[in-house]
């Protein structure tokens, strides 16, 4: 049992109110915490858990339109809820630092990294600037920032997302606070880049001694950052174990639903070996360009019918590009794309209705790819009506039937507008669009990314079944390597532009690989809480900040 | 000291007092602080100035209690939908919608409201007022009330058309310039430019002293001056628009410009559009009045609250307020019209009081 005295964070029966539809709601119902000082807590739970809020709150914060209705705070001797403003906002950044989700939205554009990372401590005084500056890159260099000395002085945009994030890490230091809130600081990065950034945190937190409390959706990574695990649903504490024992031996139904959600994988499809069979999408040899700047070099592969073929790798690589190629919006300086066999010509305008309506596409933000003053029954009726002129009763025959096939109740969501509708159910809308063309391809840009893990899983089935269903062929553009494994029956491995290796799924998934793809597979994290220490032992401590440069 | 003065001072104590004991700080605040600037300017200006705080209270409270009164039978008229946006109107929102709805009464009515012709000649020049003529008679001898009543007609109605044409035409273009982008982008944002950087009423001058002053042209330059603001207003907004995944969806489905305007631009862009509109209301309808002062705008005997201002004008000299009350008419609208927008803009803008 840890002393008394060494509690940093305690927290009793935090209730936080939000404030909609003209009333106060609570969100967060009671939720105690306590932190010990150099302990790591990982808050985990899907969206609209009150993950973030409660993270804020650690910080005596509530964002607009919330209010902390009851409970204490105490951090350090010091309750939070009844300090005024002026003494919490001393408290903010000196003693408590907040890592963000997106590093890349945090930094102000307009200032150099190392400006607004010295900001703080000659606000408070701690330092002169020369002395920060200085500090500043010491920590730039265990952070293992690549030119620690001189990286600071660039503007945030010049600078990658990952080394952005492991900036932001370094700065929410400055002051050596004695609490870091992390915010799913490695939600928004690739598998590869991620690595870097837990290696950065967990070393740095471990140097300094320091508290956090890592907020995230993804089980395998906190099981490399936290000593202990508090799981949330709804605004409340499901349980709270230490990390293995949770990992080993979860308690609550809810938690082992998390554990299990991965479970999802269906047999691999094998490609038609008949002489006559032609791909029902092949790429050759496509070359394409954003201006002068070269996105891809020599592209080609082939989708056939019924198949599903993912197309991996990490962001930059060329992925969304080629399906811009494939729908005709991006036209390739090079090579062709083939649709059962026939030339497709390179721009959208001069494809006939018929050509446009065989591949459709589904895309990652469901949020931008419903038009929000549109009904449900028009987005999903109306390329019925484009294509096929169905009209009237027919055409809201249609509508109830695609809604059936989403798993969406007709009568309840007919008449509804898109920001009505939670992200799972808008992305079952977005599937359901493109179904309406009766197509035979469609292009998934990344459809589950944005969804938490068993609202995604449920999406995926929805796929794959209506697959069985119309014989559909897909094209996965994916960065998730276990959506991959689940839905995929060949994968493509694409880096800067080039299609590194390809195969059927279960080839790929067993060594030998290229050295790319097992860059890519070895950093997937695992429910293991050893694996990320295992992991940059295997590779050697001095490759991790290489990753991104591979 | 008079039973008034005694009377006054007894109402403000005790309403603050009720105030202070029922707990409504704001309320008890105004009427407090009102009490003692009352005691100020009861011993400088004496009981007159007393006089003219109650009245203009007076006034005051009843504008409230018309904007509250005429809020509360919107919402009852009204459809659920539109009924639940009205309640988050303030009460200077009713009162601008208020006062829209007696100026439309009066313009769609007049003939009836209107007890002589606009340019029906009944009595002497400058005659004052009787119970005859509510506002007395102007240079010519017309009846002022009425011609007040005709001129909302024209002169609102002048600007309504003229702000109207400009939105259809700024609107439009600008919607067409943010889907098609490329040369025609660049070729409307251009002249745009050239009108806009032309001031205003120099460039409405030149344009009437060429065509002449008949009111197809003045509604003509009027739109054609206004437009390149609703142009670039639009353009901005649909610009954010069409970068949206669910055009590039509705473009590769294979749908053509005019749906993609009319279905999934436009319904995305009309809140900042609505309030732009009683904005680029109120400016074309203080352009059209000043062309009418200098002469230039609505012809005589036509009515026109613009050209009444000028006809009276040497009536000021003689400290009478007449040629004010057109120039009081116009100022009124243009604040209600900014009083509804404010409340539109707020709407739109998306900014939620906690």
């Amino acid at each position: 049992m840890v002393p008394k005295k060494d509690v940093l964070l305690e927290v009793k029966d935090l209730r936080i109110e939000g404030y909609s539809d003209e009333q106060w709601i609570e969100i967060v119902h009671g939720v105690d915490l306590t932190l010990h000082k150099g302990e790591v807590l990982g808050l985990i739970g899907e969206s609209g858990a009150g993950k973030s809020t409660i993270g804020l709150a650690a910080m005596g914060f509530a964002r607009d339109g919330c209010r902390i209705s009851g409970g204490s705070i105490e951090f350090d001797g010091m309750e939070l809820t009844t300090t005024p403003e002026g003494d919490l906002r001393a408290l903010r950044g000196s003693r408590i630092a907040y890592v963000a989700q997106s590093a890349a939205a945090s930094f102000n554009p307009a200032h150099r990294i190392i400006d607004q990372h010295t900001e703080a401590p000659i606000q408070y005084r701690i330092q002169k600037r020369v002395e920060a500056q200085e500090d500043a890159m010491e920590l730039y260099h265990r952070l293992r920032l690549p030119n620690p000395d001189e990286i600071g002085f660039r503007y945030p945009h010049q600078v990658s997302g990952g080394q952005l994030q492991r900036a932001m890490t370094a700065m929410a230091m400055a002051c050596r606070p004695d609490l870091i809130i992390f915010d799913e600081p490695t939600t928004a990065l690739d598998v590869t880049t991620q690595i870097e950034v837990l290696a950065a945190i967990r070393d740095i937190v471990d140097q300094f001694n320091t508290a956090a409390i890592y907020i995230t959706h993804d089980l395998a990574v906190v099981a490399q950052m936290a000593d202990t695990i508090k799981v949330l649903l709804k605004g409340e504490e499901v349980e709270e174990a230490p990390t293995e024992q949770m990992l080993d031996a979860p308690s609550e139904d809810y938690t082992k639903s998390l554990w299990a959600v991965r479970s999802f994988k269906r047999p691999q499809k094998e490609r038609p070996t008949e002489a006559g069979s032609i791909p029902i999408v092949s790429v050759k040899n496509v070359d394409a360009a954003y201006g002068k700047i070269k996105v891809l070099d020599d592209v080609s592969f082939d989708i056939y019918p019924g198949m599903t073929v993912a197309v991996v790798g990490e962001s930059g690589s060329g992925k969304s590009t080629t399906a811009r190629c494939i729908t005709g919006l991006l036209p390739p300086t090079k090579g062709e794309i083939q649709f059962n066999g026939e030339s497709l010509p390179p721009r959208y305008q001069d494809r006939t209705k018929d050509q446009l309506r065989q591949a459709q596409m589904i895309y990652q933000m469901a949020d931008t790819a419903l038009n929000p003053k549109i009904k449900i029954s028009e987005i999903i009726g109306r390329p019925a009506q484009f294509y096929r002129g169905v009209r009237g009763a027919e055409l809201k025959n249609r509508v109830d039937e695609l809604l059936d096939l989403i798993e969406l109740d007709p009568a309840k969501f007919y008449n509804r507008y898109p920001p009505e509708l939670s992200g799972g159910q808008k992305q079952r809308v977005g599937i359901a669009r493109a179904l309406a063309a009766d197509p035979s391809f469609i292009i998934c840009d990344e459809v589950t990314s944005a969804l938490d893990q068993l609202v995604a899983e449920g999406i995926l089935k929805l796929l794959d079944k209506l697959q069985e269903d119309f014989n559909l062929a897909y094209m996965f553009i994916t960065h998730d390597l276990a959506t991959v494994r689940s839905i995929a029956d060949e994968v493509v491995v694409m880096q800067r532009g080039k299609v590194v290796e390809q195969g059927a799924k279960d080839e790929m998934f067993t060594p030998p690989h290229h050295p790319y793809t097992d860059l890519l597979l070895s950093s997937v994290p695992e429910m293991d809480p050893n694996w990320l220490t295992t992991l940059l032992e295997e590779r050697g401590t001095d490759s991790i900040g290489e990753a991104a440069n591979v | 000291m008079s039973t008034f003065v005694i009377g006054y001072y007894a109402l403000l104590i005790g309403a603050s007092c009720l105030a202070a004991y029922f707990k409504k700080r704001q309320l008890f605040l105004l009427i407090f602080s009102l009490t003692l600037i009352s005691f100020v300017t009861g011993i400088v200006g004496g009981v007159g100035a007393l006089r003219f705080i109650t009245v203009a209270a007076g006034l005051l409270a009843l504008a409230a209690g018309v904007s509250y009164a005429f809020r509360e039978f919107l919402i009852i008229i009204a459809s659920d939908g539109v009924a639940k946006e009205l309640r988050t109107a303030p009460l200077t929102a009713a009162f601008g919608m208020f006062v829209i709805f007696t100026y439309a009464i009066a313009g769609i009515f007049a003939p009836i409201i209107a007890p002589f012709g606009e340019a029906e000649v009944i009595s002497s020049a400058f005659a004052p007022a009787d119970e005859n003529m509510l506002l007395g008679a102007d240079q010519l001898g017309r009846d002022m009330f009425s011609r007040l009543i005709y001129g909302a007609r024209n002169t609102v109605g002048l600007a309504l058309v003229a702000t109207s044409l400009a939105f259809i035409l700024g609107a439009l273009t600008g919607l067409l310039a943010a889907t098609k982008g490329g040369w025609f982008d660049q070729l409307m944002g251009r002249v745009a430019d050239v009108i806009m950087s032309v001031p205003s009423l120099i460039f409405a001058l030149l344009m009437l002293s060429i065509f002449g002053t008949s009111l197809f042209v003045i509604v003509i330059i009027v739109a054609l001056i206004y437009s390149p603001r609703v142009f670039r207003l639009t353009r901005a907004v649909a610009g954010n628009v069409v970068v949206m995944d669910y055009i590039e969806a509705a473009k590769l489905r294979g749908e053509g410009n005019w749906y993609l305007i009319r279905r999934e631009i436009l319904p995305n862009s009309t809140a900042p559009l609505v309030a732009e509109f009683g904005l680029e209301f109120c400016f074309v309808f203080l352009l059209i009045a000043g062309l009418s002062f200098l002469g230039l705008g609505i012809q005589p005997p036509t009515a026109d609250w613009g050209s009444m201002v000028r006809e009276n004008a040497t009536l000021i000299s003689f400290g009478e307020l007449t040629p004010l009350i057109p120039a009081a008419a116009i100022a009124l609208l243009t604040v209600s019209v900014n009083f509804v927008v404010d409340w539109m803009l707020f709407r739109s803008s998306g900014l939620k009081e906690v």
